[in-house]
């Protein structure tokens, strides 16, 4: 409680120079996000390397399978520089990197980048899409929910709620995936299976993916909600006699906003790796698909790249909620320091 | 209290910066300080000051930066780990919030054997030293089996005063036991530790932010602010004859006192000068 | 205070652990019994379901309740393999770092923040890709793809603990680190770390199945529910049941894992617990018409929490114009509710009811114009550090009223709170308008709520303990300002506090309080002679420290601190 808290105050001086940037809200936080992205870049980096490295055995065997010749062993040890020390193959890497290089398909003798480039679209556009509905829909709906429940109210829809979006949210993806293609591909046959042909396409794909997410952060809108319609700052709203849309709008929404952020965030990333996962269900040539088949073909260069592209976007979704945490909630900027 | 006894407990120029990174802060400026044996010296100022951290410091949850701390004839930053240890438990530290100074998971029997053997903590083996520590807070000795939440505020500092006798102490800080509770409890707590320190001859270090607490059971009394002594001396000298303004400040500010008074006075233009200069 | 009362097991955690036991009692039974059934092919390829086969059969005649029963096993035994990795890995992990020096903790949990970030999937396709498809290779990167969130959520439960005085008390009484772990540390992180575990498991379950369905986890012939939807799959037109029952267990797994942390949020958040009020709208039971001289008048409040406490017990106040009312008691007394009553801001859980409650020609009771209402009483609160919305800036908080209820502009409100700042003596009133509460002092904050309690020129102030959180000399000066204000402006003030010797200095009338009831009713200048009549007054003032000390006059001229 007692611990000293000097650049809590800082936002009043006007800013001069560096240091005193540094010492700001803003310029803490930058430079402590900016060094969380090196970190974790620099661990993403070091991720996608190791995979051929710790490759159990021969990787170049294990790529080949037994029955290699030692001719093409030869040649796959030259192709994965594995006859360099190590150091020397993750400069190599790096340098790769570096120049956007990040070598040739083992399966398709094409560019990793141009693959990548391809898949791409697939991957960010459910991506994205179910993101946006997850973020449109559960903050409305836990909210509503919240305010009509708030102090013990209406105990019949806190209950119904409970029970049927707690059933909701604990869908996995694939398996909501399997079920909406039943209902809406085979017996109702208003939507496509599967496929890339124009944007139906993209529908099931994003409503099996935002379903289970969109019921699991309204739940935690609606406990939030609850909370701080507890909290003494929502008295004192009270008691200036505003009117209720203004009060929950107003008052309510950016604090329940920063814990919700911070858990959406974790669940945001868990809906990357249902992504992953959902386009084997409706055969979305995306990212998700061709990452498992060169896994099963043992095409290193391809999950490297795959795996870097998701990391980044991962890293970029989280980059973004902490901006927006920030923007909404000052405080969120101060130091997480771990005592 | 007559003849000048060597003080039990003594404190030279200690400085102490919390915090880390950009977040440093000094807390402690050249403190110095002494306590006779026998003696309640009281510890006031307000948040902020850095009389909590003098508590911490003593015990060994701060580390200083530079600074004498001498109990008994020891100095306990040049003293061997060993003979620290043995020191540190002839000082007991009462914290402030009795919510969080007991474990709930532990009955109250398990506390005090933990504060008696703490590698074993078996209350079957010290059952008479337990119920004599419960006899001395006035609590009853079948108090031993029950769990913390089943105290109120006032009880739980009465057991968390008796953790502390049970170690035989020569020194106690009592760091804000009062502040938690309500004015008919804090003066049973009050009078509990007056009784405690003549029955036992204990030295009493009272930290707190309230002048007629202080006034009432301290001999003398240290003044803080900003994390350094403005006065030192008998508490009838201090606040009868401040030497420094801001100890009048305090004195006059305190309600019910006899200089308070509700007329805005001219110079109450610094005390919210000094209140901005604390904060910013 | 969270403590370890005998709080109710909540329903939600019971249903989950006991679809937890079916699934275990599935995973044990069915393999003994089914395996034929499940294995054994037959010529009945994708059979309708009839009776021998309730839900049909696969492209080789295999019954599909059986293969998805007896697929329970693998499942539940390779969920248990990955949670064991991450739970043991994880725990001890996020519970070291609390014993090592600060600059590894800081570095781990750096390290772990920054994995914390990635999908666990994508951990987990890397390690299926370094090891190959297989069900062991599944078990390995789904339990270490845990790891990191697990040491996290460990690391974030002990550190509370960590920061408890009874932590660092044991630590000087000489308690050894292993037994402060053992003793101290994990009892008080068992309970939610036992659901965890739970709640955790039932995630790899789905986690592995999902692995295993895209081709990543168990090779056939072996098979779990992931690897049997994915064999479903193609055959989705005819044989839509070999998708669903895997589906239905997969989704009761998800389902025990969503009840059983549901259940550790309830059972270790306080809000969880909150009895639901039972709802009765405010009532007036008799009208009093006849206005007195009086501007606040109450009569027979009644104040009822929902489990049918009464904090307030039929209480009676009146307070004239101009007058200050002081309300003093200890905890629990009763005041604070009956501040809150009046106005109109008690608790969604109590039940406030009264025959007469009118604050000049406005029943407080069905009254329900906003704006007077606002601007008739100002407000002050105790707690400075919570009184304020912390997202939002001062500024936009102190020229609320104004802004909403007199229709002031953005620009004008501002300018009349910082001349209102400037009153209470603020340094900067601009600059503290820009600022977050959190950035602003105790004494700050309550001198600016203040001040936006008086913009609207409110003939009455309601002040809850409004310097129980503040500094003595600032205490002092707020103490000030409330009398100043009542003497420009003639405002009532209705001010509550534990304080007697705060009551006393500045109140003209004083009610004492106690258990719902006042007990007392005295004039402050009865209660500084010390004439008071009742037996709990008197022990209330003796309790109460005097502070009689004469400063010397001639004293001090010289120093200056």
């Amino acid at each position: 409680m007692s611990q000293p808290r000097p650049n809590s105050k800082a936002p009043t001086r006007r800013i001069r120079g560096w240091r005193d940037f540094f010492r700001s809200p803003w310029g803490g936080f930058a430079v402590r996000r900016v060094g969380g992205l090196i970190l974790s870049i620099s661990f993403l980096i070091i991720l996608t390397f190791a995979i051929v490295p710790l490759i159990p055995g021969d990787p170049a065997i294990a790529i080949l399978g037994p029955g290699a010749t030692a001719e093409s062993i030869a040649l796959m040890r030259e192709k994965l520089n594995l006859d360099t020390p190590l150091v020397q193959q993750f400069g190599t890497y790096l340098q790769g990197l570096s120049s956007f290089d990040l070598g040739t398909s083992f399966h398709y003798q094409t560019p990793v980048l141009s693959t990548i480039f391809t898949k791409l679209p697939y991957t960010a556009t459910i991506a994205f899409g179910s993101i946006a509905v997850v973020l449109v829909v559960a903050i409305p709906l836990g909210m509503a929910v919240g305010v009509l429940t708030r102090g013990g109210r209406r105990p019949v829809i806190g209950t119904a709620f409970g029970a049927i979006a707690g059933f909701l949210a604990s869908f996995p993806a694939y398996v909501a995936a399997t079920i909406l293609i039943l209902v809406f591909a085979i017996w109702l046959k208003v939507l496509p299976p599967g496929g890339s042909a124009g944007p139906t396409t993209f529908v099931l794909p994003i409503a099996a993916l935002a379903l289970g997410p969109t019921f699991a952060v309204a739940r935690v809108v609606r406990q939030e909600t609850y909370g701080v319609l507890q909290q003494d700052f929502v008295r004192t709203a009270r008691g200036h006699r505003i009117s209720n849309s203004r009060l929950y709008i107003r008052h309510a929404l950016p604090n329940l906003m920063a814990s919700t952020l911070t858990l959406t965030g974790l669940i945001l990333s868990g809906l990357l790796g249902g992504a992953i996962i959902i386009e084997t269900v409706f055969s979305l040539p995306g990212l998700g698909l061709e990452v498992v088949q060169a896994i099963i073909y043992r095409d290193f260069p391809v999950i490297r790249g795959i795996v870097l592209t998701i990391g980044l976007i991962a890293i970029f979704i989280n980059l973004l909620i902490d901006v927006v945490l920030g923007l909404i909630d000052p405080r969120t900027l101060g130091a997480s320091s771990h005592d | 209290m007559a003849g000048r006894t060597a003080p039990i407990l003594a404190v030279k120029n200690l400085t102490v910066t919390l915090g880390h990174g950009i977040q440093t802060a000094r807390v402690l400026h050249d403190v110095s300080l002494s306590v006779d044996a026998g003696m309640t010296l009281g510890i006031v100022g307000e948040s902020g000051s850095g009389k909590s951290t003098i508590a911490k410091t003593l015990v060994g949850l701060h580390r200083p930066d530079a600074g004498l701390m001498v109990f008994d004839g020891i100095n306990l930053g040049g003293a061997s780990r060993r003979e620290r240890a043995s020191v540190r438990r002839r000082i007991q530290l009462i914290p402030q919030d009795p919510y969080s100074s007991l474990d709930p998971h532990l009955t109250i029997g398990q506390t005090l054997a933990e504060a008696i053997d703490p590698i074993r903590a078996r209350v079957s083996r010290h059952k008479a030293e337990i119920d004599a520590a419960l006899a001395a807070v006035a609590l009853d000795p079948s108090v031993a089996s029950k769990y913390p939440f089943e105290f109120s505020g006032g009880q739980r500092q009465r057991i968390a005063i008796a953790r502390a006798l049970i170690v035989r102490p020569d020194v106690i800080i009592a760091d804000e036991v009062t502040s938690a509770l309500d004015v008919s409890t804090q003066a049973e707590i009050l009078s509990l530790l007056r009784d405690l320190k003549h029955g036992l001859n204990l030295t009493v270090i009272f930290i707190s932010h309230n002048l007629a607490v202080v006034n009432q059971i301290c001999e003398e009394v240290v003044v803080i602010l900003h994390g350094e002594v403005v006065e030192h001396g008998r508490v009838r000298d201090v606040f009868s004859n401040p030497q420094r303004d801001y100890t009048r400040r305090l004195i006059e500010s305190v309600p019910g006192g006899r200089q308070f008074s509700l007329v805005s006075r001219e110079d109450s233009q610094d005390v919210i000068k000094s209140a901005v200069e604390r904060e910013t | 205070m969270t403590e370890s009362r005998e709080r109710h097991v909540p329903a939600s955690l019971v249903w989950g652990l006991g679809m937890f036991a079916v699934l275990v009692a599935i995973a044990i039974m069915a393999p003994v019994f089914l395996s034929d059934a499940a294995n054994t092919l037959s010529s009945e390829s994708r059979a309708e379901p009839s009776a021998t086969h309730w839900f049909g059969t696969d492209d080789l005649g295999r019954d599909i309740i059986a293969r998805t029963l007896v697929a329970a096993r693998l499942t539940m035994l390779m969920s248990l393999g990955a949670t064991l990795l991450s739970v043991v890995l994880g725990v001890l992990i996020g519970g070291m770092v609390w014993v090592g020096p600060r600059w590894l903790r800081e570095t781990t949990l750096r390290i772990v923040d920054s994995t914390v970030a990635f999908p666990a999937l994508v951990l987990a396709l890397v390690i299926a890709a370094i090891l190959g498809p297989s069900a062991s290779s599944a078990v390995i990167a789904i339990g270490v793809a845990g790891i990191p969130s697990f040491a996290r959520i460990t690391s974030n439960m002990v550190a509370p603990v960590m920061g408890r005085d009874f932590m660092s008390t044991s630590r000087l009484l000489g308690v050894p680190p292993w037994q402060l772990f053992a003793r101290h540390l994990l009892p008080n992180i068992g309970g939610p770390l036992l659901v965890l575990i739970a709640s955790s498991f039932a995630l790899s379950l789905l986690e592995i199945s999902s692995l295993s369905f895209v081709g990543l986890g168990v090779q056939s012939p072996d098979y779990d529910w992931g690897r049997l939807l994915n064999e479903g799959l193609p055959a989705i037109y005819s044989q839509p049941l070999q998708v669903l029952a895997p589906s239905f267990m997969l989704i009761f797994a998800g389902v025990a894992a969503m009840l059983t942390g549901d259940g550790l949020a309830q059972r270790f958040d306080p809000w969880g617990t909150q009895p639901a009020a039972h709802r009765s709208p405010n009532r007036v039971i008799a009208r009093n018409g006849n206005q007195t001289a009086s501007l606040v008048e109450v009569k027979c409040l009644r104040v009822t929490a929902a489990n049918g406490t009464e904090l307030v017990r039929g209480i009676d106040l009146d307070i004239a114009s101009g007058e200050i009312l002081g309300l003093v008691g200890e905890s629990g007394s009763g005041k604070s509710m009956t501040a809150m009553a009046l106005a109109q801001l008690s608790p969604d859980s109590v039940t406030t009811e009264a025959d007469v409650m009118r604050i000049g020609d406005i029943d407080v009771l069905s009254f329900r114009n906003r704006a007077r209402l606002a601007r008739e009483i100002g407000l002050v609160y105790q707690d400075p550090g919570t009184t304020f919305n912390p997202a939002l800036r001062m500024g936009t908080q102190v020229t609320e009223v104004a802004r909403v209820h007199m229709g002031l502009s953005r620009r004008k409100a501002r300018q009349v709170l910082v001349d209102g700042l400037r009153d209470m003596r603020m340094r900067n009133p601009e600059s503290v308008m820009q600022q977050h509460p959190f950035q602003l002092s105790g004494g700050m904050l309550q001198r600016a709520i203040i001040a936006a309690s008086l913009v609207t020129e409110p003939r009455l102030i309601i002040a809850d303990e409004p310097t129980t959180a503040l500094d003595v000399t600032v205490q002092a000066d707020v103490l000030r300002q409330f009398k100043k204000i009542n003497e420009d402006n003639g405002t009532a003030i209705l001010f509550i506090s534990h304080d007697i010797a705060v009551v006393q200095a500045l109140c003209d009338r004083v009610l004492v309080m106690k258990n719902g009831e006042v007990i007392e009713r005295l004039t402050g200048d009865e209660l500084s002679k010390g004439k008071v009549s009742h037996q709990y007054t008197r022990e209330l003032l003796a309790a109460t420290p005097k502070f009689d000390v004469a400063l010397d006059r001639r004293s001090s001229k010289g120093g200056g601190a």
